[in-house]
């Protein structure tokens, strides 16, 4: 639906503005940081460990050293500051030293001239292992059965949540085991950076991909055993994260290569390397258990939730948090007893994507309550309405949804939306699930229709202050804004002008470029950048706009709080005073900073009660899918969609989250998955590893539900994540729908619909 | 290797390796970094170029197979400053987020349209469908061709 691309005279909050690097984009002039280039520049790539575990007994870099061109290859021995980085637990080696815990874990690497020379040196090192079992199976790594594979134990986090009355019981009861598969953020724009050395050797600057830039800082730092102001980091444009470029990837064996040698050091990855050189999300299995009454009313929730943290801990810890505290889905529930727990195995390591946790929360109790629906003869809109959150209504972990909680106008909105018509009697073959070429025979192919709706959280949690800076400066009528938030193609470019132009009446805002030469603006994830940077450029502006009321009231010799901005003038309310911002601001220069903190967030206790998430957001999806019986293929046909965004700031912007988003969720219903066996993946390319394409991509009906969060300082929710949420299991719904069977693990694959 | 290769209206000269594929000669050789690289192994589209009025996806072609062609990228598309119709769509339609797969959509959308100046939505899907987008689930990439195609 593309009713919301209003077009206003002003690009002002609310209105559909374009992207301001989409000129640049569509000519190619936009630089991204796999473009960048340096003169006298060599080329760094990654020798990784072709064994999910083994000991290392030996490297020798010798015959690398020798082949003409190569200037240098570095191991652990030559890592100067911290060995090891990460997230939250600084738990994986800069390069494996004495073991590798999972395929595709650095070892070593090298700087040549031209990349073929590194491909060669890389060849030429030699790296003797004692290849062990792997650690693949979760279950080992609860129960303690299998050794430590790393100091810190093979457990990262479990965390009980229990509330309510343990032993309550419903009349009806169904229970069930989820499985998700391994996700890639597959974004298309593939890990990049220039490190360039700085002349007295003792600092770095950097051009990269991320989502983080004070972030990655912190950990070059560290491990480069040098302090953070001598490191500086640009973004240089980024093909899409989703997740993946949240965890430091090349950054610092390009900053070590780039000291090693005086030169700068063009790192990128391939394809294949990207699979194995960022985290992915969590495989999970869910075992889940509901109580409820002959009404369908939720009574209890039991659940023992398994995650898979591969080699190292990366985020493990705060995907299972969101796990267990989003188990209920967006229904009260008084009674629950929960139990996660992330692992460490030989698998690749997880981390965030795109709904961080939620995701596989998600789809076990959205399968859930179809579960109970049909157990007690309900719809699947009935059993969500009886049960949909209210605002007060509290989590399992007693934390109460505040503000805004518009669930059951998400569910009424999407069942609202027309379904598609009927697939015809010869439907064109592109329409058909398998789409062309395949033999899909129209007499095998059902229709059905399935439901999710889901929870998200915002921002960070368990008393992490994950701030945001913005500074605001005004010279002359025209703006120009200052923050370190990564732009990943989420648009925050966008709404950032637009916030200016609403609060002080300028129409030219310019952007300085994004770097660390002003304070952080935390991650561009957890869908909390236009709420927090958002935040930080509205109190930059509204500094701003304070001083220049002071100005302009001092010369006319008024209260500065009589004035206010009507569209791009200053207007005295109490009197006929009326000029233009331009005007106003001629000669003078005001600037100002602003850090947009979030209210505080507590830890959970032992039995998981806190109030650890900031704030929610909800969404609903309803998805129609065709299924060919025979051949287990199915066409996702349509999405409809209600999603609660507080306030939409650009409608374009936010449909475009929603329409990707959707494309993410589909993926992970029917297509995408890393398959592993003993801890080799099987499937590192875009030939193996599918992505939907323009022919797998639904019709897309979008609902913004608008109700401004008065939490939220622009009244904006954030959008990013919801979209890929519920679709996944209202997708393996539609399918239940249509061929009666369990579907009970996501990606759904032929051999479940078929065998 | 020797090769000429008319790229943008300009003659282009190189002394190659053998296995360098066209998207290197582009990117590497000439400093037109406008295509991407996404891939390797063909799936992804982002590098797709025009050779000879046709799309094709450039890390599928050695360079010296294009030696005597012409080759347009999407930074050879604006005449004299004016984008090419189609950059103009993608842009106002929001046929972008990140804007790592747009050359490649764009060289592709525009080979659609020659061949079909008038396509139904699904026919576009079609054309598109060995470009990948993680961004944008294709909609606004849609729109953005189908809207260009009601233009011309
Ligand atoms: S780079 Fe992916 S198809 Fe050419
Ligand atoms: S816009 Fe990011 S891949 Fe298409």
């Amino acid at each position: 639906m593309k009713s919301a691309s209003v077009r206003t005279r002003r690009e002002i909050l609310g209105a559909s503005a374009l992207r301001p690097d989409g000129g640049p984009k569509v000519q190619g002039s936009f630089a991204f940081s796999s473009d960048v280039w340096a003169d006298n520049m060599l080329w760094g790539a990654t020798l990784r460990s072709p064994h999910p575990y083994a000991r290392i007994i030996s490297v020798d870099i010798s015959e690398a050293l020798k082949i003409i061109g190569v200037e240098s290859v570095l191991t652990a021995e030559d890592v100067p500051g911290k060995l090891t980085y990460g997230l939250i637990d600084a738990d994986q080696p800069v390069f494996a030293s004495g073991v590798v815990r999972y395929m595709g874990e650095p070892v070593a690497a090298v700087a040549a001239d031209h990349p073929e020379t590194c491909r060669r040196a890389l060849a030429a090192i030699r790296v003797e292992y004692e290849v062990f079992e792997p650690l693949i199976n979760p279950e080992d790594s609860i129960s303690g059965s299998f050794p430590a594979i790393h100091p810190n134990g093979n457990l990262l986090r479990h965390q009980r949540v229990v509330c309510g009355d343990k032993d309550a019981t419903g009349q009806i009861v169904v229970e069930c085991e989820y499985e998700i598969g391994m996700q890639d953020q597959a974004f298309l724009g593939l890990e990049a950076a220039l490190a360039i050395p700085d002349q007295d050797g003792l600092g770095v600057e950097m051009i990269v991909a991320t989502q983080w830039l004070h972030e990655d800082r912190k950990q070059i730092a560290l491990c480069l055993g040098i302090p953070e102001n001598k490191i500086r980091l640009t973004l240089g444009g980024v093909g899409g994260a989703f997740g993946a470029r949240e965890d430091i990837s090349l950054q610092v064996h390009a900053s070590l290569l780039a000291l090693r040698t005086g030169r700068p050091i063009k790192m990128q990855y391939s394809r294949e390397e990207s699979f194995f050189g960022h985290v992915h999300r969590h495989p999970a299995k869910i075992w889940i258990r509901h109580h409820a009454s002959a009404e369908g009313m939720i009574i209890k929730i039991e659940a023992r939730m398994v995650f898979d943290g591969g080699a190292y801990a990366s985020t493990s810890g705060a995907v299972l948090i969101n796990a267990v505290t989003h188990i209920q889905g967006p229904y009260r529930c008084a009674n629950a007893v929960v139990d996660g727990f992330a692992v460490r195995t030989n698998n690749p390591p997880c981390g965030a994507m795109r709904g961080f946790g939620v995701v596989q929360a998600c789809f076990a109790h959205e399968s859930q309550m179809d579960k109970i629906a049909i157990a007690c003869g309900l719809s699947p809109v009935e059993v969500r309405l009886r049960n949909a959150m209210r605002i007060g209504d509290k989590l399992i972990t007693g934390q109460p949804v505040e503000s805004v909680a518009p669930v059951e106008r998400c569910i009424r909105e999407t069942d609202a939306i027309p379904l598609p018509p009927n697939m015809t009697l010869s439907p064109h073959e592109l329409s058909i699930p398998g789409g062309s070429g395949r033999t899909a025979d129209r007499q095998h192919i059902v229709r059905g229709v399935g439901w999710g709706v889901s929870i998200k959280n915002l921002m960070y949690s368990e008393t992490f202050d994950d701030f945001a800076t913005a500074r605001c400066r005004l010279q002359d009528g025209i703006v120009t804004l200052k923050f370190a938030t990564a732009e990943v193609g989420q648009g925050f470019v966008t709404i950032a002008p637009q916030i200016a132009r609403s609060v002080l009446g300028v129409d030219t805002v310019f952007v300085d470029p994004t770097d660390t030469l002003i304070g952080s603006a935390g991650s561009t994830s957890a869908s909390r950048q236009t709420w927090m940077s958002g935040g930080a450029v509205d109190g930059a502006c509204r500094l701003v706009r304070e001083r220049l009321f002071e100005h302009v009231a001092s010369q006319h010799n008024i209260d500065p709080l009589q004035l206010e901005i009507d569209d791009t003038d200053i207007v005295d309310t109490l009197g006929d005073l009326r000029i233009s911002v331009a005007q106003a601001s001629s000669g003078v220069f005001f600037e100002e900073t602003f850090e947009h903190h979030h209210r505080p967030t507590t830890d959970l206790d032992a039995n998981g009660q806190g109030n650890c998430h900031v704030a929610f957001a909800f969404v609903a999806h309803r998805a129609v899918v065709d299924v060919d019986t025979e051949l287990g293929l199915v066409k996702v046909v349509q999405i409809a969609t209600a999603q609660d965004v507080g306030r939409a700031l650009n409608p374009l912007s936010v449909l475009g989250q929603i329409e990707g988003g959707i494309a993410q969720g589909l993926g992970l219903a029917v297509m995408e998955e890393i398959l592993m066996v003993d801890g080799i993946v099987k499937n590192p390319s875009f030939t193996d590893y599918l992505l939907p394409t323009a022919l797998d991509a639904p019709d897309v009906v979008a609902v913004l539900v608008e109700e401004p969060d008065p939490q939220a300082p622009l009244g904006a929710k954030g959008v990013g994540e919801p979209p890929c949420i519920s679709v996944t299991p209202a997708i393996a719904a539609a399918i239940r729908d249509a061929t009666s069977r369990p579907i009970t693990r996501v990606p759904v694959r032929p051999s479940d619909i078929c065998f | 290797m020797n090769v000429n290769i008319v790229v943008n209206g300009i003659n282009t000269k190189g002394d190659i390796e053998p296995r360098m594929l066209l998207v290197n000669y582009v990117r590497e050789h000439l400093g037109l970094t406008a295509t991407n690289i996404g891939c390797d192994t063909s799936s992804c589209g982002a590098c797709t170029i025009h050779l000879d009025g046709e799309s094709v996806k450039s890390c599928t072609i050695l360079a010296v197979q294009a030696d005597g062609g012409n080759v347009t990228t999407v930074e050879g598309l604006a005449i004299d400053g004016v984008m090419h119709p189609m950059q103009e769509s993608f842009m106002q339609n929001h046929g972008l987020q990140c804007g790592y797969c747009t050359p490649g959509m764009v060289m592709a959308a525009i080979s659609i349209l020659k061949e079909n100046p008038n396509p139904t939505e699904q026919e576009v899907r079609a054309g598109l469908e060995g470009n990948l987008c993680r961004c944008t689930g294709y909609h606004n990439i849609v729109h953005s061709v189908l809207a260009c195609a009601g233009k011309n």
